[in-house]
């Protein structure tokens, strides 16, 4: 069973249907107990860093995500949900993330547009069995992790480079929305999975 | 390299999608959820459905039809038409969809695009404009292209985006229809004003179309409908021919 964390940010029957499309049964919970019977949990998020931790702050999710990790268990980060792994965001103002990735996400800085919205290229920058080929993904965020940090994956180019893919451990953070990125989304949920189990 | 997107638009009318091309004769098409997988697996990056019944009572249908897109398509699609409050796009946004495309209601209550955004986030607030020529400018229609509006095109868009809309669906009305390429020279001016994406509609009859609303009218992206309906080209010649010109395009296996 994948508990995915519903604290209340963005749209996760979108990432529900996916996970069912590949026969994997998931449960959406923001019950600590209840999630810690999950073999994986997938943290997702739409939308402002603040009033995401926020969330995660008050359903007393921090420390139980924190003893996740640190316990080795298998955490996937979708979008904000990749950015709230990290050390902290700039995102109007400064706030500090899980602390589970270094890296401090930031504004994209000389990007066509404000907000990167499409299908863009996800490069890994070496062999590994997360995204094992170079391959399109969608994307729609505005901010990202413009930072060189050694759990960088794989990267993609809007602009400026930034990680789409961070690893640290059983630990594992997507900038692109897999559950809309077609066959290569599925791909991607269906190796973290085939990882988990 | 961000690709440019493709977006086949399929009209919906009580749960069903009909062919956009003749209103009079409405054909029914058949099975949205069918027709969707089929763009998805052809290479639509997204898809936008537009309700033309716009009332009430298609609504539960619609929501309906949502439900069933996103539990087989997995790329982004847009629901449009008739959409008036935040409870219209809370339920469609509820049910799977990505985004929702407001046209009229934005006109009419400028608001909504701020609340819209401002509870679900920028990124699925569409703006819509039906758009005409007017002497040296261009003019805002509404109502389906039936009501003339006091608004400038330009100045509009970049009202939208100002007010919190994600990206803009422009729609020529002189183009739409022709099948002789969709206006330019609007295309490009009100993207190359606003700072979110630009969505160019009406008039793709030619691979060449496509073409020139990228190079020219500078948009991100393209919607069409009647050229994917009557199969007068596929999703991945359009494709194959853009990235054959050297614009970036996501090319899938299907090809």
């Amino acid at each position: 069973m994948i508990g995915i964390i519903n604290y209340g940010v963005g749209n996760i029957g979108s990432l529900q249907n996916a996970l069912t499309f590949l026969g994997l049964r998931s449960t959406l919970s923001k019950n600590p107990d209840e999630l810690s019977r999950c073999k994986a949990l997938i943290l997702p998020g739409v939308g402002a860093f603040p009033p995401a931790m926020e969330k995660l702050d008050t359903s007393g999710l921090v420390p139980f995500l924190r003893d996740w990790a640190k316990k080795k268990r298998p955490l996937l980060g979708i979008c904000l949900g990749m950015q709230l792994l990290m050390t902290a965001s700039e995102e109007n103002g400064f706030t500090p993330g899980l602390g589970l990735i270094s890296g401090r996400v930031v504004k994209l800085k000389n990007s066509p547009r404000s907000i990167h919205i499409g299908w863009n290229t996800v490069s890994p920058r070496y062999s590994n069995d997360l995204i094992p080929g170079e391959g399109y993904a969608y994307f729609v965020h505005s901010y990202a992790c413009q930072q060189e940090t050694p759990e960088v994956v794989a990267e993609t180019t809007y602009g400026v480079s930034f990680a789409s893919v961070v690893r640290s451990g059983n630990v594992i953070g997507v900038q692109f929305h897999p559950e809309k990125s077609q066959q290569f989304g599925l791909a991607f949920l269906k190796r973290f999975a085939d990882g988990v189990f | 390299m961000l690709t440019k997107r493709i977006i086949p638009c399929l009209d919906v009318m009580d749960g069903q999608v009909v062919k956009g091309v003749n209103f009079i004769n409405l054909v029914r098409e058949g099975d949205p959820v069918e027709l969707a997988a089929r763009y998805s697996d052809a290479g639509a990056d997204e898809l936008v459905f537009l309700d033309i019944t716009a009332s009430i009572e298609s609504r539960p249908h619609v929501i309906d039809l949502v439900k069933k897109v996103a539990e087989q398509v997995f790329i982004p699609f847009t629901i449009g038409g008739g959409i008036k409050s935040v409870m219209d796009i809370d339920r469609i946004l509820h049910a799977g969809a990505d985004k929702v495309s407001i046209n009229t209601a934005a006109l009419a209550q400028p608001q909504l695009i701020v609340e819209g955004a401002k509870q679900f986030g920028s990124q699925c607030i569409v703006v819509a404009m039906d758009v005409k020529k007017d002497g040296d400018t261009w003019r805002v229609y509404s109502h389906g292209g039936r009501k003339k509006t006091h608004r400038e095109a330009v100045r509009w868009a970049t009202e939208a985006m100002n007010l919190g809309a994600g990206e803009i669906l422009l729609t020529s009305m002189d183009a739409d229809g022709t099948q002789e390429g969709v206006d330019l020279e609007i295309t490009r001016r009100i993207s190359t004003v606003v700072n979110i994406p630009v969505i160019a509609s009406g008039g793709i009859g030619k691979l060449i179309h496509f073409e020139e609303a990228f190079l020219y009218g500078k948009s991100d992206a393209v919607l069409a409908a009647s050229v994917f309906h009557r199969n007068m080209f596929t999703i991945s010649q359009v494709k194959m021919y853009l990235h054959q010109q050297g614009i970036p395009m996501r090319l899938t296996g299907e090809l």
